[in-house]
């Protein structure tokens, strides 16, 4: 197993997705601001497609419902997107903040 | 990997028409080695970033590398899709939201809760950790192929045994873009 040889082994893929899901979940939990942790979930849900398409490519017998999955998760996530700029953009307008620790209004 | 032969990449093939002659394989581990620190990199940025606007510049870069990897993974479609869909029209969404809310990091008020810092660190390690190790470790089984997953093949799949996927998604979308007009509306008049 050659490091240029890298691209043909499932593993490979795998630890990237894995990495690129750490990454979102620390975001997730240190960014103060709601947009941070829309780009956070992006990360999160990037992972989630890399794990799709990459048994997708190598265990599946059907290669193509794989790829029809991380489809249905790229327009779930841009829905999600604009969702959250139209409630980012909300927020920001009755409370002049986008800051997670001034949206306390519903806390008892 | 056994069954990695026979769904031969699509970067070899066209890098050896390249005239690169017997370096087409070492051609492709290189740019796949680029595109994987590529998306490392956009990734470490996209969490890290002091100023959100680069955080947002990261995440294009990362996905940049990311469709990168659909191509390495045989699935050209899901690469232009991801430059499309991603890169174009997630990234640019949300610099539009960073633009219209101007969202400040470094404007903290009250301490930091008690997972941010070393802690989160720990958490999110520990949870890298443990997958990459799960992955390590199980022995997949490797099924036959019955296609070779053509752009071809998933229009007609789509169309037929997923309709309903695309029927989900084209609803879905729809509920979005009126939820966001009807959201951002409110309290436009102020």
């Amino acid at each position: 197993m050659s490091i240029l040889n890298l691209h043909n082994y499932l593993n490979t893929y795998l630890v990237l997705a894995a990495l690129l899901f750490a990454m979102g979940v620390y975001g997730m939990i240190s960014r103060r601001t709601l947009v941070g942790m829309l780009i956070s979930a992006e990360l999160i849900l990037a992972a989630a497609s890399i794990n799709f398409m990459a048994f997708n490519r190598f265990t599946a017998p059907d290669p193509t419902v794989g790829q029809i999955f991380a489809l249905f998760i790229m327009a779930i996530a841009a829905a999600e997107a604009a969702i959250g700029l139209s409630i980012t953009i909300a927020v920001y307008r009755n409370y002049k903040s986008v800051d997670i620790e001034d949206i306390v209004d519903l806390k008892g | 990997m056994n069954s990695t032969d026979q769904v031969s990449s699509g970067i070899l093939g066209l890098l050896t028409t390249d005239g690169l002659g017997g370096y087409a394989d070492e051609a492709a581990g290189v740019i796949f080695l680029l595109m994987l620190a590529t998306t490392i990199i956009g990734g470490i940025i996209a969490f890290n970033a002091k100023q959100l606007i680069h955080a947002v510049q990261g995440l294009a870069v990362c996905f940049i590398g990311v469709a990168a990897i659909y191509y390495y993974l045989n699935s050209p479609f899901l690469a232009m899709m991801q430059m499309l869909i991603y890169v174009g029209a997630v990234c640019i969404t949300i610099s539009f939201a960073i633009l219209l809310a101007a969202p400040e990091e470094d404007k903290k008020q009250g301490p930091p809760g008690p997972l941010t810092g070393p802690f989160g660190l720990i958490t999110a390690g520990l949870m890298a950790f443990g997958m990459i190790s799960l992955a390590l470790k199980t022995k997949f089984t490797i099924l036959p192929k019955i296609n070779m997953g053509e752009i071809k093949l998933i229009g007609i799949k789509l169309l037929t045994t997923y309709s309903m996927v695309f029927e989900l998604v084209s609803i879905v979308l729809l509920i979005a873009i009126i939820g966001s007009l009807v959201i951002g509306r409110k309290g436009r008049s102020k």
